[in-house]
């Protein structure tokens, strides 16, 4: 079990010309084990911030975050992490780039292999596991990263936009990918995305948060993404209740966004 | 001094190397005539060859589009062979044919006539026969009779580029003692400080009255200022079996290779932990900064006299200077390695699990290793310039030393064939580091 708390975390930091901003308020989450959880919103509501926090690679300034009962103070391989892109270490083969936990970690070659070689089938990059990571395409790339991820065996595995930089096609086909990861591995998972319908087929439970403060604005759960592992996804986009929540949290996004551009137009 | 005489100097100076600048533009202009001529040559030529199409070839716009602009080989082998066959024809270089020699020094025989009047009105003419020989030939003066009147014919060898007085009256029956002076040459009218074109030279009547021979140079240039191509390959020829001065070549390019080399691994080995500290940590950056900006600017020429003065002219001096020459280069390099490693390569690593040491040894080295080659390719170039730089000023051994030992004996072949050497290893040296580059971070620019 692993399970995450979020505790009325906030976050807020000073300004160097003066003033300061207030990233997090008050956020409450229970994040059970093996939940898909995606976290929508318009730019600028500490959706990445509090996933900098939950990785530990910033410290909230109030509340605490504990997974399975220990406070998180800063980053572990317990807690993975899938990053938009470049974030491959371009020095390393594929087969290195997914076993460098396992390495750090030191466990011997012979041990690895095989969960490596397993890896890189389940992303389907087996031929390709001796090339270079730039020799391959970004959805390749992204696929790399996702077995790196696996490959230190995470709790949780936080994901901050990993589809953001691919073309719609391969989009889709890797947000089956995820899906499939999702369900094969019972991982929590955590992704954070720009695309309301990514986050509808990929959150079995969606936030959406609203800015300043940064907050949880709605709180969705879902069906959609358990009737897409292993299926089409247009067919899940077929499903009565998928529009009707598309357009609602679309529209609750937009009314965010022209409050954002008002009071700006209204500050200068 | 004050400072209107320093405006004044630098006007002047100014307007002088804009006369230079102008007088040279009819040759550049010619220049480029060859370049564009060769080219519409070189395309006429090409279309008679079908190559094929590229997909370069099958672009409408190419004028402006970078990636249609590749350098062209052939132009390439030309200009060079250009550089060789105009330095052959200035020089009478006997790898070329003879009719792409530009005119040579006049060589040979030649004759003129000199009307003397012996000061009374009485006028004779008189015959002189000049022969012009080879440097280091010797050439007996050609036999003449003595002809008639008072004035008797006169015979005069002249060492070719040189110039040589005539006393014409030593034989005569007048001197210019008695009254006797020259009214004309070759028939025309002379007096003194002038002169006369008599075909192969200039003869000039001087002031005290006798001629000055100046047999024409031609526009070839004299051997001492620019030796022909043979002469350069002939003067490395023996120096690389005999040695310059009792110091082989080798030992020369040994010498001032292993300076380079020790100061560059000696600033390298500071430098690169020098910049990684800086890239690290804030109290590193902040303390060395301020030294490093400093010393960046600072052209390691400008130390050299500080260096020898510290250090003496031997070795040590010379490897502490090309030290400083690569310390800094290097310890930017490092510290922008550094800073240019992505975070997220960062957090991946940290949240995969990697200690610090892991960090630096599996993310932060490799990351920086690009800029580090590159900072490695502007280095020893730096170092290679200033090493010969130190020798030309102090050194025993060295490249530099050996061309300036030989410009002061006036051996332009070895001036020559030394920049050439330095040229090709400075080349060399860059090559060589990127193809380890090549080898060792295939990933660059591609992260």
């Amino acid at each position: 079990m692993a399970d995450l708390h979020i505790d009325n975390v906030s976050m807020r930091f000073d300004l160097p010309g003066g003033g300061s901003i207030q990233a997090l308020k008050n956020i409450n989450l229970d994040i059970k084990s093996g939940q898909l959880l995606s976290v929508l919103g318009p730019s600028g509501c500490g959706k990445t911030t509090l996933l900098n926090i939950v990785a530990g690679f910033l410290a909230q300034t109030e509340g605490d975050i504990r997974l399975d009962g220990d406070v998180i103070s800063g980053p572990g391989p317990e807690r993975g992490m899938v990053f938009q892109q470049g974030a491959l270490f371009e020095w390393m083969s594929v087969r290195k780039n997914v076993s460098f936990g396992p390495d750090m970690k030191g466990v011997p070659k012979a041990e690895s292999a095989p969960e490596v070689d397993r890896l890189l089938e389940l992303v389907g990059l087996k031929e390709f596991k001796d090339k270079a990571v730039y020799e391959l395409s970004g959805g390749m790339q992204q696929r790399v990263a996702l077995a790196r991820c696996l490959a230190n065996d995470p709790d949780v595995i936080l994901m901050d936009e990993p589809l953001g930089a691919l073309d719609a096609l391969t989009r889709e086909k890797m947000q089956s990918l995820v899906l499939d990861l999702w369900k094969e591995t019972g991982k929590t998972i955590i992704l954070i995305t720009h695309s309301v319908e990514e986050a509808l087929l990929l959150g079995e439970r969606l936030l959406v948060m609203a800015p300043r403060p940064g907050r949880v604005q709605k709180e969705y759960y879902l069906p959609f993404a358990e009737l897409g592992v292993g299926a089409d996804l247009r067919e899940v986009k077929k499903h009565p209740d998928y529009n009707s929540t598309r357009e609602e949290i679309l529209s609750m996004i937009w009314e965010m966004e022209e409050e954002i551009m008002g009071r700006t137009e209204g500050e200068g | 001094m004050n400072d209107s005489n320093v405006f004044a100097d630098l006007a002047e100076e100014t307007l002088n190397i804009i006369i230079s600048i102008g007088s040279i533009l009819p040759y550049l202009a010619g220049f480029i005539a060859i370049i564009v001529a060769s080219q519409t040559l070189w395309h006429k030529l090409r279309k008679s060859v079908d190559l094929g199409d590229s997909f370069n070839s099958l672009k409408t716009v190419t004028f402006g589009d970078e990636s249609t602009v590749v350098s062209n080989k052939s132009a390439s082998v030309l200009s060079v062979l250009l550089i060789f066959v105009l330095w052959g024809a200035f020089t009478g270089s006997q790898l070329l044919p003879g009719f792409l020699h530009v005119p040579g020094p006049f060589m040979g025989d030649g004759q003129f006539t000199y009307t003397a009047d012996n000061g009374t009105g009485q006028m004779d003419t008189a015959s002189v026969n000049v022969i012009v020989h080879a440097a280091g030939e010797k050439a007996d003066k050609p036999k003449v009779e003595a002809g008639d009147g008072f004035a008797t014919n006169d015979a005069i060898s002249i060492q070719v580029y040189r110039s040589k007085l005539l006393l014409w009256d030593k034989n005569d029956a007048h001197n210019r003692k008695a009254g006797a002076s020259i009214v004309k040459v070759d028939g025309q009218p002379i007096s003194k400080g002038n002169a006369v074109d008599v075909g192969f030279a200039r003869v000039a009547l001087t002031d005290k009255g006798t001629l000055n021979i100046v047999p024409h140079k031609g526009v070839q240039m004299e051997s001492i200022y620019l030796p022909s191509p043979e002469k350069v390959w002939k003067s490395l020829v023996s120096i690389s079996k005999d040695g310059y001065q009792n110091v082989t070549l080798g030992e020369h390019l040994g010498f001032s290779l292993w300076r380079v080399v020790m100061g560059f691994i000696i600033g390298a080995l500071v430098g690169i932990p020098l910049g990684y500290a800086m890239g690290l940590s804030n109290w590193f950056r902040g303390w060395f900064d301020p030294v490093v900006e400093f010393m960046r600017p600072v052209p390691p020429l400008a130390l050299i006299p500080l260096v020898i003065i510290w250090a003496g002219i031997g070795e040590e001096g010379k490897v502490v200077l090309l030290f400083l020459a690569a310390l800094w280069i290097m310890a930017i390099a490092a510290r922008s390695g550094v800073s240019g490693v992505r975070i997220t390569k960062i957090h991946a690593a940290y949240s995969l699990g990697a200690s610090k040491a892991q960090i630096l040894r599996h993310v932060i080295i490799p990351n920086s290793l690009p800029e580090i080659f590159t900072g490695a390719r502007v280095a020893m170039g730096v170092c290679w310039g200033t090493v010969v730089a130190a020798e030309l000023v102090a050194a025993e051994k060295g490249i530099g030393k050996m061309i300036v030992a030989a410009s002061k004996f006036q051996n332009t072949d070895i001036v020559i064939m030394g920049i050439i050497l330095i040229g090709m290893i400075g080349f060399a040296i860059d090559v060589g580091i990127r193809l380890l580059e090549k080898y060792l971070v295939p990933w660059k620019g591609k992260g």
